[in-house]
């Protein structure tokens, strides 16, 4: 809502400065979003009269004008503008004037002395038309200070409004509301009904009443549909940012905009029988005055003749029932539709217009008459016309109800907090032109009919602590009783994980959970991924069900930067259609760690030889992340990773992620150049920590032995060492495999694995003869199950 | 005496010129040795007459103890010096940089999170996570947003397409984090509902967000923060005291100003908007909106199971991208989302 700051004060004008009276708006919840001046900064400009205009002796452009300012003698100024002629009037910038960007002297123009300069709009930085002079009011008067006779010293305020102050979508509301918090008296401007002087009217009936509950209608005829707007009234509804029109059509804007009340004016000669507002028949069709051709819905409420829909109640006219410069009767609508017929309508249809924008809002319901009179005011002032009567057409049930609502003192400090005593929030209350009864320490509000947004006691409340000012209520630390957090040790906070995840040199990014429906079918070969109906734009259309996606184009765009070396991870959450899944039935939303290594291994450094990152690297990440949990790792197939080279990771025998090396279709397709290795992880997994389970340190010596295991090359570790593991006896502590070797010494279709184990009792010292047992059993069940042989 | 004076001296003297240990050995042979001057007195003690043997004897062990002690000393500094050569050759150029991995680093807006989770800690909130998929039921109607609110319109949510190809009206892309507080509050009035009175609740929410708007200013997915405490006497004052505290935590800065002003939101009334102003630095003294706040609307404590009559409540909810923007004076939200290793590299 935007409007001129001298229009406001016309109707409440408290002794504060123009800052001032903005941040008295602001604090009580009708926040300024903007305030700038009506005019440039400038000054010596006055109200000239070009009393002679003469041609330049040496320029064919050129005009010598001569100009009364007021002075006994007129001026000579050499003028350029195409528009100047004898007998207007226009701003002239006199000699010592500082305009935006010129600063005006007594200066010779090709030879001819000029003393002073006459300004178009631009040059007094009032708008961008520069076309010519900007011409002044045939009854402007000469030699007045330019600032004064335009009113430039007026602000142009712009207030952010909430969606539940429909009220103060007017002058009328925002000067009642300063009124209330200033004390500065409100000058309401006084409306008389005016007497009608043709007894022409037209029936309106109301066939929708819960779409429109009161309906005010009045012809005007013989109205001059070319007169033009007063200076005044176009000056104010400009500042309001409303573009001025024709007359018919600005006083239908002046008037929403000084009481809050939209209109409507139709060409009556367009219209035929009565007017009805109704529901539309089907497939009925509008041509709207935005050229827009609607089919409304069966909800949407329209305004009709006997014959056809004329307009979108409530939203926007039609464009064949509108007014133009040939109208000469006019149908005035001043009509109250409610706010749950006229919400969404507009939107659906793709616009806003200013009188829908109010309407599903609330507007007063009890306006419909006075606005229909003051508009009639001002039409038969500016351009004559004889009105006839109104025509109102109620449906009371329909109207909005105004219930009292019930303030308790004492709740009002329970909720706030202050105490602000019985008779001061009488007075708040009554400020704001709330009717009340008090009953002890208690009141009963009825809001006025203009207020959509007092139902219950605490909208009461705030109302007394916004007039009481939040900025005067303590900020108080709170008292509660204290009682310890849980600090559970089976459990990680997901911060606690993201710091181990950066301590092993990857850093977080976080990218969009909707991603291109290319990255589902590439990464995770989902073809039915969960898609968004109305996306942003089409590669942020599918949500995602893996975190690979986003981790590979964060690669790609970091490699189009140059950097070569990429680690990175996300904690975030996947999504999927999944029946059982909840809290939100139907989806699966896990949240998962997903990690990316690509380039050299560590950053080129002198000490270390380069080697490029490679799938056991970032299995070393992933099983430090899960320590001192022991994982399982298998051979697997997933859609975005070399078949050869990716793992799936298990524990406890679920599954709970993958790792491997990107597939090599996706490192070509992605340009990547080489292949990042990638994990996706549960995170449900990883932030369950195992409690530790104290297992006696033996105080007796342990016997450690190696074992070279010579094996077929296609042999995993993963079988052999469980089977070694599963038939070792209590008394060894552990079987690792420490040394991989193939080549020299071996055949080529083989390798060799070697095993460190260590043997130690808690209780006594192990004979030999048992140590040599052990390891003659586990070398037995290497042969016999691994066609194993011990290395020579 | 002289003799053996002389004697201890020329072998001192002697010591003292070895200057490896090789040499020192040959000088020790030519006096404790088998054919050394020491040993040869020693022998020699049988020739003496009884009465000069024990004497004499006594004389030349002490002569031998002040040989070997010589000895022993300067085999110790040759030993310390020989370890002085060693070490002076090993000597490492100390301003070569380390070996391995340098450390990663936390994305800015985890990092003020987690910060965020601290402090709220402190004063004893929980933290509580939803889905990011959330119902229309717990996104908007159980937070007291009316049907044909503005913010339930196609321009501003994002909605899902259901199997059938049609948009499906249940269900949404979150818009707030508020629904975790609904959720929060079921869960606790389940939880406590054979007490007579329920214990308070205190619980941030913290997790990303999603709205159809993008530009410098808007990103489609953003980050907010949930804050909630519900309780028997829980006041506006509280509320104030509460945020404006954390604020100055957050900041770092005792001085900041926080003002609250009125404003409007469907879940709370009377509703809040809070602005900070710092008292130095780029943005000195203008008024920043940070986070919007309110006691907690009666409806809404009725939908997560609260009596709103023995129960008062406050909520806030805030921006941690753009407490982030403002700590770290980050002018665009965009570099959050861009994943810019150049950028993010600077916060570990």
């Amino acid at each position: 809502m935007q409007f001129s700051e001298s229009w406001l004060r016309s109707l409440c004008n408290p002794s504060l400065s123009s800052e001032e009276l903005c941040h008295v708006l602001t604090m009580a919840g009708l926040e300024v979003e903007e305030r700038r001046p009506a005019g440039a900064d400038f000054s010596n400009v006055v109200v000239a009269e070009v009393l002679s205009v003469d041609m330049h002796p040496d320029a064919d452009k050129l005009k010598l004008c001569s100009v009364n300012v007021g002075e006994a003698a007129p001026l000579q100024i050499v003028c350029g503008a195409p528009n100047v002629a004898a007998g207007m009037k226009v701003p002239c910038a006199r000699v010592g004037a500082r305009l935006p960007g010129i600063e005006i002297k007594k200066a010779k123009v090709r030879g001819i002395e000029s003393s002073g300069m006459l300004c178009s709009a631009r040059e007094l930085g009032l708008s961008d038309d520069h076309g010519g002079l900007l011409p002044l009011a045939a009854d402007a008067k000469v030699g007045e200070d330019i600032r004064r006779h335009l009113d430039l010293d007026d602000h142009l305020i712009t207030l952010k409004l909430t969606p539940n102050r429909a009220d103060c979508l007017s002058l009328l509301g925002i000067a009642r509301e300063l009124s209330a918090l200033t004390g500065a008296p409100l000058l309401v401007p006084e409306v008389k009904p005016v007497a009608a002087t043709v007894t022409d009217t037209r029936q309106v009936v109301l066939d929708a009443p819960a779409s429109c509950s009161r309906y005010c209608g009045r012809i005007i005829r013989g109205v001059n549909a070319r007169a033009a707007t007063p200076e005044w009234m176009k000056r104010r509804i400009e500042r309001s940012g409303i573009r001025s029109i024709s007359f018919l059509v600005d006083v239908t804007n002046y008037v929403m905009l000084e009481l809050g009340q939209p209109l409507h004016a139709f060409d009556d000669a367009e219209l035929s029988g009565s007017i009805h507002v109704r529901l539309p028949k089907p497939g009925e069709q509008l041509l709207l005055l935005n050229e827009q051709t609607v089919t409304p819905s069966a909800d949407t409420a329209l305004i009709a003749d006997d014959e056809k829909p004329l307009a979108m109640a409530g939203v926007m006219g039609g464009e064949h029932s509108g007014i133009g410069d040939q109208t000469k009767d006019l149908f005035l609508e001043s009509a109250f539709f409610p706010p749950a017929a006229i919400a969404g309508k507009a939107r659906a249809l793709g616009f806003s217009s200013d009188a829908s924008h109010r309407y599903e809002r609330g507007v007063d319901f009890e306006l419909q008459r006075k606005a229909i009179e003051r508009a009639t005011q001002l039409i038969v002032e500016t351009c004559g016309g004889q009105p006839g009567p109104v025509t109102e057409a109620v449906s009371a049930a329909h109207l909005p109800s105004r219930k009292p609502v019930r303030l308790r003192t004492a709740r009002a400090a329970r909720v706030l907090g202050i105490s602000l005593g019985v008779e001061r929030i009488e007075g708040m209350l009554r400020g704001l032109g709330l009717a009340l009864e008090r009953q002890g320490d208690d009141f009963l509000v009825t809001p006025p009919s203009f207020r959509f947004d007092i139902e219950i006691e605490e909208d009461l409340i705030e109302e007394i602590a916004r007039i009481h000012g939040y900025d005067n209520v303590p900020s108080r630390p709170p008292v509660a009783l204290m009682a310890m957090m849980p600090a559970t040790e089976t459990s990680r906070r997901p911060m606690v994980l993201r710091r181990l995840v950066a301590e092993r040199d990857y850093h977080e990014v976080v990218t969009y959970s909707f991603v291109d429906a290319a990255w589902e079918a590439d990464f995770a070969a989902n073809a039915a991924p969960v898609v968004l109906a109305n996306p942003i734009a089409s590669q942020m259309g599918v949500m995602r069900s893996s975190l690979i996606g986003g981790l590979v184009g964060t690669l790609v765009a970091n490699r189009k930067r140059q950097t070569e070396r990429v680690r990175i991870f996300e904690l975030g959450r996947c999504f999927k259609r999944d029946a059982a899944a909840g809290p939100v039935p139907g989806f699966a939303q896990p949240l998962r760690l997903g990690g990316l290594a690509a380039g050299p291994a560590v950053p080129e450094q002198w000490g270390a030889p380069a080697s490029r990152v490679d799938f056991y690297d970032v299995k070393g990440d992933v099983e430090a992340l899960f320590a001192p949990h022991r994982l399982e790792f298998s051979q697997a197939e997933h859609p975005a990773l070399h078949p050869g080279r990716c793992a799936a990771v298990g524990l406890d025998g679920r599954p709970v992620g993958i790792v491997g090396e990107l597939h090599p279709r996706w490192v070509q397709k992605y340009e990547l150049g080489t292949a990042p290795v990638v994990f996706e992880l549960e995170l449900a997994d990883l932030l369950a920590t195992p409690f530790p389970d104290y297992v006696e340190v033996s105080r007796f010596p342990a016997v450690v032995r190696d074992l070279a295991l010579v094996v077929p090359q296609v042999q995993t570790l993963a079988p052999l060492l469980a089977a070694l593991r599963a038939a070792a006896p209590a008394i060894v502590r552990d079987v690792a495999l420490f040394d991989v070797y193939q080549g020299k010494g071996l055949a080529e279709n083989e390798k060799s694995l070697a095993f460190r184990i260590v043997i130690q009792d808690t209780q006594r010292t192990l004979e030999d003869a048992e140590v040599e047992a052990v390891i003659a059993n586990l070398l037995a069940i290497a042969r016999r199950d691994f066609k194993a042989s011990l290395r020579g | 005496m002289d003799n053996l004076d002389q004697l201890v001296a020329s072998a001192t003297s002697d010591f003292a010129a070895a200057a490896e240990s090789a040499k020192l050995e040959d000088a020790k042979a030519r006096y404790l040795g088998k054919e050394g001057s020491l040993t040869a007195l020693l022998k020699g003690l049988g020739k003496l007459p009884a009465e000069e043997r024990k004497s004499a004897g006594a004389a030349i062990n002490i002569a031998k103890e002040r040989i070997e002690s010589a000895l022993a000393t300067r085999r110790e500094a040759l030993k310390n010096a020989q370890l002085e050569a060693q070490l002076a050759t090993e000597a490492l150029d100390v301003t070569l940089p380390g070996r391995g991995l340098p450390r990663g680093s936390l994305h800015p807006v985890t990092i003020s999170l987690d910060r965020i989770e601290q402090l709220f800690r402190s004063i004893g909130f929980d933290v509580a996570d939803g889905p990011e998929i959330e119902t229309d039921w717990h996104n908007f109607t159980a937070l007291n947003t009316p049907e044909n609110h503005p913010a339930r319109s196609m321009h501003d949510t994002f909605y899902l397409q259901g199997e059938d190809g049609k948009v499906q009206e249940d269900v949404l892309l979150r818009t707030h984090t508020s629904p975790v507080q609904i959720r929060s509050m079921l869960a606790h009035t389940e939880r406590y509902k054979h007490l007579a009175t329920l214990p308070e609740l205190r619980v941030i929410c913290p997790g990303r967000v999603y709205r159809v708007d993008s530009d410098a200013t808007h990103s489609p997915m953003f980050h907010q923060v949930e804050g909630l405490w519900v309780g028997e006497s829980v006041s506006f004052a509280d509320l104030k005291g509460v945020v404006a505290d954390f604020l100055r935590r957050f900041f770092e800065s005792d001085d900041l100003k926080v003002r609250f002003r009125p404003s409007f939101f469907p879940f709370t009334e009377p509703s809040a908007e809070i602005d900070v102003a710092f008292m130095g630095g780029a943005l000195e003294g203008r008024w920043l909106e940070i986070a919007g706040c309110g006691m907690v609307h009666p409806n809404v404590m009725r939908f997560g199971g609260f009596d709103p009559e023995k129960y008062t409540g406050f909520a806030f909810g805030m921006g941690p991208d753009r407490l982030t923007m403002l700590r770290y004076s980050i002018p665009d939200l965009r570099l959050f989302f861009e994943g810019d290793l150049r950028f993010l590299a600077q916060f570990n």
